[in-house]
């Protein structure tokens, strides 16, 4: 549990591991430190971990164990499924067609524009309704025979909202088209079981449901054509080159058995915390929106424009205040631009800089929520009076 | 008018990632002040924003701000970037390009500090409840008398006085120069002993905005008829050759005119205008007196009477014994003891009593 008098609402960025998670990963950097492609005993001790790790993560996904891959993360994830899939598409001399939202994550929309413009592919971007959400009708209609790959965000980071992915894998395994999922904000609390979803490949991190940073898993359906993208040793069945990172994987695997074992009453607690938010946020604070689905959203997930605000600003004075929160663009570099997501939501100008996300967790209190909203109204009616302290006299 | 002392309490310093600036820091932090990183992502050219060859010394790029940034965790205090591109590009560049259009040598560092730094940051850093805005600068504060007094920083060979001489009570009220009282070796050896890990680069350069150190080709790209072809005369207006376009000159020039002449010639004007550049000899460089617009007294309050002073007409040159003359509030004239050879139009006229900033202007004339 992080010891702080700090107020953190930013659990979609990541969160902190889990201490059962921690006690479970600590054999693995000293005691049981075997290479489990090594042949001797202290090997298949390590080996042993990765594959309980396997059934763990295969038995929350409701898949065989041979159908999970590790990676270093979601990103990696997201890349492997992407790339692997188009590459296994043009050995057999196709031009891969894929489409997508205009809401995805960067290492979804970074990858497809690389993929366009350097490996030969077509892609199509789905405009999003004002919930940020698309339709199977959407999709139906987008795809073409030369179509190999769906990939949408399952829960958005930026704004919570939950595409209707069944809806989606209705319409792929009509037209023989795969559908990949980026799960990585969705896993610590919606269903992945995948055969209820019915997708063909997804993404997952294990440091946004109190696991370790630098670890992730691909699903990856039996039977989907895809080639191996990091290449060097066989280890996860020739599809992802690299020495496993035992203990990291170790620690995912734990940490999903706690994220599947703890999700109705995870999810009772955050979404109790998440309501009061927003319902005291758009209450008390005027000139305040939610972006996103109102109720087809994350239950931890709470993201909302501020009229004539500057979102960067806003965190700058959030963060003296002793509030961890975040925005929809990448405010670390100070570039006041306003993301993809934010923009594909088509609200006016006034608004789209004045973009907050505030997503709750474990630790979270409702005293926090109370705090955070006084705060918050406090520095916006300051932000927007806006008095210069000095006026210059120009010469 | 007295302007009251303010007690320094919450202190924000502008940060760059450079080691004048990483000492400021580590100095306020040092000394128990409430101490805010802030650095500012200036507008730069498209192509300046990588870490490789050229752009090496420009401002913003993710290695400096990187350093910047890690500075401030070494130092556990909270570190921000502000967007400052939008006014940046407005107020210096545009200024930039306008000055040359015009036929000036226009500075963009004092109006950097004129309406940046001491303005917006300023602002920015007051609106966070600052009480001050720190900076790296060679220069010193000092209260007395009832007033903020600028000075020389101790360093001479480097001063930044001259591209200060734009603040005035409002703005020195508010502003520390933590390393103004330091030489520039103690500096680097400060960064030693607190352990920063400044890199070993070159002095930040003026033009921060370029992607190159060539504001040459920058005014090419960005200003169509800039660099066109026009006369070279004399003073008499005789034709004498052809230049390359006006930016490419400065007063005094010499070398690189191409023209051929029983005496050596010089670059002593400049019409815009008809976009001839005036030649002549060494004898008509040299100038009495100047006219400063723009003006700003350090303490506030215009002299009524004309006054002996130091007077310093660049960045990097001499200041040099001259009496000054205010017109009216925002003007004065300068009348040097000995002529001098190259005050430029666009450049800061720097008054001083001895160490002392007493008023800053823009020369006109």
């Amino acid at each position: 549990m992080p010891t702080s008098d700090r107020i953190y609402l930013d659990y979609a960025a990541t969160t902190p591991c889990d201490p059962d998670v921690v006690t479970a990963m600590l054999p693995y950097f000293g005691d049981v430190f075997g290479n489990p492609s090594s042949i001797h005993r202290d090997g298949q001790r390590g080996w042993q971990a990765v594959e309980r790790a396997r059934k763990a993560i295969a038995s929350a996904l409701n898949c065989a164990s041979g159908e999970i891959v590790f990676t270093s993360g979601g990103s990696e994830s997201d890349n492997l499924a992407l790339r692997g899939v188009v590459l296994a598409a043009q050995r057999n001399k196709q031009r891969p067609h894929l489409i997508t939202t205009a809401v995805e994550h960067h290492a979804i929309g970074r990858t497809l524009a690389q993929l366009h413009t350097d490996f030969n592919c077509d892609v199509t971007y789905l405009p999003v309704d004002q919930h940020g959400l698309v339709s199977a009708a959407q999709v139906a209609a987008a795809i073409r025979p030369e179509t190999r790959l769906v990939t949408v965000i399952y829960a958005n980071n930026e704004i919570g909202s939950i595409q209707p992915i069944a809806d989606l894998a209705h319409v792929c395994k009509e037209a023989g088209v795969l559908l990949h999922i980026d799960a990585v904000q969705a896993a610590s609390q919606l269903t992945i079981d995948v055969d209820a979803l019915g997708v063909d490949l997804m993404s997952l991190g294990a440091h946004k449901f109190y696991g370790p940073k630098g670890v992730g898993a691909l699903y990856i359906r039996r039977g989907t054509p895809i080639t191996v993208t990091q290449t060097g040793g066989a280890q996860e069945q020739g599809l992802r080159a690299g020495t496993h990172n035992v203990p990291l994987i170790v620690g995912m695997g734990k940490a999903i058995d706690v994220v599947v074992a703890q999700r109705e009453a995870y999810n009772a607690h955050v979404q109790h915390l998440r309501d009061l938010l927003i319902e005291q946020v758009l209450t008390t604070i005027p000139d305040a929106q939610l972006t996103g689905h109102p109720t087809q959203r994350l239950p931890n997930h709470a993201s909302f424009v501020f009229k004539n605000i500057d979102g960067n600003d806003l965190l700058m004075r959030l963060d003296m205040v002793g509030i961890s929160a975040s925005s929809g663009s990448a405010c670390s570099t100070g570039n006041p631009e306003p993301s993809g997501v934010i923009k594909a939501l088509g609200l006016p100008q006034d608004w789209q800089l004045g973009s907050l996300r505030l997503t709750v967790g474990k630790h979270t209190t409702q005293a926090e929520i109370a705090t955070t909203v006084q705060k918050l109204r406090e520095i916006i009616t300051k932000m927007r009076a806006t008095s210069p302290a000095v006026q210059r006299e120009t010469v | 008018m007295s302007t009251p002392y303010l007690e320094p309490k919450r202190v924000v310093v502008a940060m760059s990632g450079g080691v004048d600036s990483s000492v400021a820091a580590a100095l306020l932090v040092e000394q128990g002040y409430e101490v805010i990183g802030l650095m500012m992502r200036l507008w730069s050219e498209p192509g300046a924003d990588n870490t490789s060859g050229n752009a090496a010394n420009k401002c913003c790029t993710p290695e400096s701000m990187g350093n910047a940034r890690y500075i401030a965790a070494q130092l556990d205090i909270p570190f921000y970037v502000v967007d400052t591109q939008d006014v940046f590009r407005k107020k210096i560049v545009n200024f930039f390009v306008d000055g040359y259009s015009a036929g000036v040598t226009p500075n963009p560092c004092v109006e950097c500090n004129r309406h940046i730094r001491w303005d917006f940051l300023l602002n920015k850093a007051l609106e966070l409840g600052a009480t001050h805005l720190a900076t790296g600068h060679y220069a010193q504060v000092r209260y007395a008398e009832d007033h903020y007094q600028l000075w020389r920083g101790v360093d001479q060979h480097k001063d930044q006085s001259y591209v200060l001489s734009v603040m005035g009570q409002e703005q020195l009220q508010h502003a520390l120069f933590p390393v103004g009282g330091i030489p520039k070796p103690e500096v680097r050896k400060l960064a030693e002993r607190f352990d920063l890990p400044v890199a070993k680069k070159q002095d930040s350069q003026d033009l921060c905005f370029l992607k190159d150190n060539d504001y040459r080709r920058f005014l090419r790209d960005n200003v169509p008829d800039i660099m066109d072809a026009g006369e070279i005369v004399d003073t008499t207006g005789k034709v004498l050759g052809q230049h390359v376009g006006l930016p490419n000159y400065t007063i005094g020039q010499r070398r690189g005119i191409k023209v051929a002449a029983s005496y050596p010639l010089y670059v002593i004007g400049k019409d815009a205008q008809a976009n001839t550049l005036i030649v002549g000899p060494k004898e008509k460089l040299g100038t009495k007196s100047l006219i400063a617009k723009r003006v700003n007294w350090v303490n506030g309050v215009t002299p009524e009477a004309p006054f002996e002073a130091l007077v310093q007409i660049r960045y990097k040159s001499k200041a040099v014994p001259a009496t000054v003359t205010p017109l009216s509030a925002h003007t004065m004239e300068v009348t040097f003891a000995d002529p001098i050879r190259d005050a430029t139009p666009g450049q800061a006229a720097v008054v001083y009593h001895g160490e002392q900033c007493i008023a800053g202007g823009i020369i006109f004339e």
